[in-house]
Parts: C-alpha cells; sequence; structure tokens
C-alpha cells in the first residue's frame, strides 16, 4: 500500500505504560474514502490506538503518520491546529452540558471560524437537520435528550469543520438494536456524502454484526497486536481462530 | 519486630513518595495554567461568566456572613473594653480587624466552600463524561479554556467581595455600637480615621487577591485530577474545598508576616 492511499499510518509503533506494552510494534495503514473499524475484545488496545491518532497520546517508538504528517514529532501548538482535521463522536456523546445541542454543533464554528452569526446558524442547523434533529430538539440541553439523539448531536459537532479523518469511539454503546442500526446508517451516510474528499471514517467497536454489515475493512487487535487487517470479505473468512471465536459470538 | 519496622518504613516511604508525586504534579499544573493565561486566545466572555459566579452571587452570602461578623464581633469587644472603661476603641478595633484579618479570610473561606467545590465538580464531572477529552479533540487547551477563566475570575472577584465585606461589617458594628450599645456615631467613626490608614485596606485587599488565587488554582486541579465516576466527583469536591480552606488559614499567616513589614 503506498503513503498516497493512506491517511493514517502506524509504523512499527509500539507504547508502553511502565512495564506494560499496550502496543506492540504496530504496523498498518488506514486507507482513505474507507470505513474501517478496529475490532477486539476489552483491552486490546483499541483505544490506546485511537489515542495516538488524535495525539492525545504518544508512542514509546515508532511513528504516526497522519495526512502525511508524523505527529509525534510535531510541537504541542502545531499539533493543536492539526487536530481540527479530525471530528470524533465519543461513546457517550461528551456533548457540553450547559450548552443546546444547537451552541454544541456552534462550538467548534465560533472557536476556529470567522463565520457571522447568521453563517453558523445555518450551517447548523443544516447539520442537525442532516443528523435528524428537529429544530425544538436543537434547542434542549443534552439531559433532556435520548442517547441515541445525542449520538446524533455529537455527530453533527464533529462534522462542523468538514473533518478529512472522523473517529467513531464505541458509537453504538449503550444504544437498543434500532438506534444502533439507525446510527450506523448515519455514519455510512455521512461517510459517502463526504468521501469525494478523500473522507476517512474509523470506528472503534467490539459490535462484531453491525461492524460487517457497515463496514469496508476491518483491524483486529489482540494483546496490542494487530492480528489482521482485511476487507470485510476477507475477514469473514478468516481461519484465525480468535477471530473465528469472535465471529462465531 | 523487623517486620513491623520494615512495613512502617514502606508505609512511611510510600507516604513521602505519593506527597512528592502531589506536589510535582500539583506544581506542573500551576505552571501550565500561569503558560496559557497568557497565550492567545483571550476568552473575555469565560472570565466574566466566572466574575459574575464568583462575584455576584456570592454576594447574598457575604452579607449575611458580613454582617453578623461585624455585629458580633462589636458585641464581644464591647464586653472586654466595658471593662476598662474604653468602649469608644470598638470602632477602630473592629474595623482594623475587618480590614486586616476578617474581610479577606473569611471572603476566602466562604468561596473556597462555595466556588472551590463547583469550580471542582465541574471540571471533574466534565472529566469523567469525556467532555474534557473533546475540548482537546478540537485543539482547545483544556486548561486554558476551563481552568484559567476561573482562575482569574476568583484572583479578581476575592478582593471585591473582601471590600463588600468590610464595609458591609463595619456597618454591622456601627449598627450594634451606636444603636445598641450606644456610643456616639461620631465618636464612633473618628476614632477610626484616628487608628486606621489605606496600607490595613490594602493589606487585606492584597491578602483577598492570593485567597482567589489559591482557591481557583486548587479547586481546578482538584477537578482535573479527578478519576473514576461520581464517586471521584465527590472525593475531588471534597478535597478542594479541604486544601481550599487550609491553604487560606495557613498562607494567611505568612502573608501577614510579610505585609506588615512592607506596608
Amino acid at each position: 500500500m503506498t503513503n498516497d492511499q493512506c491517511s493514517i499510518e502506524f509504523k512499527h509503533v509500539t507504547k508502553k505504560f511502565g512495564a506494560a506494552t499496550v502496543l506492540d510494534d504496530v504496523n498498518f495503514g488506514i486507507k482513505k474514502d474507507k470505513i474501517t473499524t478496529v475490532l477486539g475484545f476489552s483491552g486490546a488496545g483499541k483505544t490506546t490506538l485511537m489515542k495516538h491518532i488524535l495525539g492525545l497520546t504518544m508512542p514509546t517508538s515508532g511513528d504516526v503518520v497522519v495526512l502525511g504528517t508524523a505527529i509525534n514529532h510535531i510541537g504541542e501548538l502545531e499539533l493543536r491546529e492539526f487536530r481540527r482535521n479530525f471530528g470524533m463522536v465519543f461513546q457517550y456523546a461528551a456533548l457540553f452540558d450547559f450548552l443546546t445541542s444547537f451552541e454544541n454543533v456552534a462550538f467548534p464554528l465560533r472557536e476556529f471560524t470567522k463565520m457571522s452569526e447568521e453563517q453558523i446558524t445555518d450551517k447548523v442547523m443544516g447539520l442537525l437537520v442532516s443528523v435528524g434533529i428537529s429544530k425544538e430538539a436543537a434547542y434542549r440541553l443534552p439531559s433532556e435528550l435520548s442517547g441515541g439523539m445525542r449520538k446524533r448531536v455529537g455527530l453533527a459537532r464533529g462534522l462542523a469543520l468538514d473533518p478529512h479523518i472522523m473517529l467513531y469511539d464505541e458509537p453504538t454503546s449503550g444504544l437498543d438494536p434500532i438506534t444502533t442500526h439507525m446510527v450506523y446508517d448515519l455514519m455510512r451516510e455521512t461517510h459517502y456524502n463526504n468521501v469525494h474528499n478523500g473522507f476517512t471514517s474509523v470506528i472503534i467497536s467490539h459490535d462484531i454484526h453491525a461492524t460487517l454489515k457497515y463496514s469496508d475493512e476491518i483491524v483486529f487487535m489482540e494483546n496490542g497486536h494487530v492480528v489482521e487487517h482485511l476487507d470485510v470479505e476477507s475477514f469473514k473468512k478468516s481461519e484465525n481462530p480468535v477471530i473465528r471465536r469472535f465471529l462465531e459470538l | 519486630m523487623k517486620q513491623m519496622v520494615e512495613k512502617r518504613i514502606e508505609i512511611l516511604g510510600t507516604t513521602v513518595l505519593d506527597l512528592l508525586l502531589g506536589l510535582g504534579g500539583f506544581t506542573n499544573y500551576t505552571m501550565k495554567t500561569i503558560f496559557w493565561t497568557f497565550k492567545p486566545p483571550y476568552r473575555w466572555k469565560l472570565l466574566f461568566d466566572q466574575i459574575y459566579f464568583i462575584g455576584n452571587k456570592s454576594i447574598f452570602i457575604i452579607f449575611l456572613t458580613s454582617s453578623f461578623t461585624g455585629a458580633v464581633f462589636a458585641f464581644q469587644i464591647y464586653v472586654g473594653m466595658k471593662v476598662i472603661n474604653a468602649d469608644s476603641f470598638i470602632g477602630p478595633i473592629v474595623t482594623i480587624a475587618l480590614a486586616k484579618e476578617l474581610a479577606p479570610v473569611l471572603t476566602g473561606l466562604v468561596v473556597a466552600g462555595r466556588c472551590g467545590a463547583a469550580m471542582a465538580a465541574q471540571i471533574g464531572s466534565m472529566k469523567v463524561t469525556e467532555q474534557i477529552d473533546a475540548l482537546e479533540v478540537m485543539g482547545i487547551n483544556s486548561y486554558q479554556y476551563l481552568a484559567v477563566p476561573r482562575i482569574l475570575g476568583a484572583t479578581l472577584s476575592l478582593p471585591l467581595l473582601s471590600g463588600i465585606f468590610l464595609l458591609i461589617g463595619y456597618g454591622g458594628a456601627w449598627l450594634i455600637g451606636t444603636q445598641v450599645i450606644q456610643i456616639d456615631d461620631a465618636i464612633f467613626s473618628s476614632k477610626i480615621s484616628d487608628f486606621m490608614d489605606l496600607g490595613m485596606v490594602a493589606e487585606g485587599l492584597i491578602k483577598a487577591a492570593v485567597f482567589g488565587y489559591l482557591i481557583g488554582i486548587i479547586g481546578t486541579f482538584h477537578g482535573f485530577s479527578v478519576t473514576g465516576g461520581a464517586e471521584g466527583v465527590g472525593k475531588g469536591t471534597n478535597l478542594a474545598v479541604v486544601w481550599g480552606m487550609i491553604t487560606v488559614l495557613v498562607v494567611d499567616f505568612f502573608l501577614t508576616s510579610f505585609l506588615t513589614k512592607i506596608l
């Protein structure tokens, strides 16, 4: 795989916390335009992997290259600028609880752009409508929204700055099966609406059924290693016993 | 016996190590907040929101504390001074005590309880619900966004609240002195100008500003240090109040020693 095809590359990344090795010589790339899910059991190193992509954690050795920049070699201020390339949906949405849905989505626009309030209102309402949030719900606080609605507002907030890479950390955790599929449909729709810009979606999950249905590629992790990195069809046919066990769940 | 000694040494070692780690973490945090205070963007709205919360929203409790403190203190001084026939000194004694000690210290204690706890609880609950991670992922420094306005807000609000405490406390003392104890109003007031100077007021205001800074930094530090869930937030809040109050009382001693020499 050439560098041009990947928006994220892990180059022999090892991460140690004291004596514990959380990532062990991880070496792979996440392709542009694809929905890639990082799958694995709890404690496999998925969240640490995602924190490396965001530059929230630095590798003990190796390089993390995102959109052609080795983010473990840039300064803190530059890294903060760089993070605007990312949109992120957190496990429990992580909406600011002192702001309404509208204000949550407007937050990054007010912080980082010089858009007028009128332009911000147009953009925010457009984003909220695109994720299925009504005008009435837009002016509610996160505590007044259901889990699924919070995730959708979180998605709208993540998309506000037109990111190149969208990250989802356990996006459907705590949701019922129907809402889970609604959220995944929305994520897929979001991805393919933006894909012409080289948009990349990375999902951290252990929901095997949704992953098989909605992903293009799967990275399977176990004990800090990448065990397999395959497209969905090849993944289904994998003979790896750990993956077989996962698939049979 | 040997085992017991070893155990004690181990406990002592762990305690010292924890203390040093805590101190190191706090120093590191303080340096970071100082660094981010001077880095743009300057978020004036957040600062004014904090001044409103810490200052304006504390006025009622400051009013209550100061009026009764002034009144009770005037009564107590009267009881003592009456014996030596010096009850006309109630005014200056109460006012000097209020200006130099009672106003900044009691304001500090009230704000440490009310706002230090709120700072730790707000930041702590944001931490456990990943809202701080969300800020960081957006490229916003959470210290700059959450800690700096609170620390500056407390530093600026405390002298104002302490000034209000002094005025209302004086009012309480005046009411008791002139209306209950029946000291002549002119004597009560004139003695104050004989014994008080601006240095005393400045001492109280400087102390209040230092207490405000310390309450802000301790409250926000314990918010950022929260781990776990609701229990962690409760623990952080508790630590913010306890350490905030202890710090006000201890630092007051050293500040008094220092400021009385230079003012």
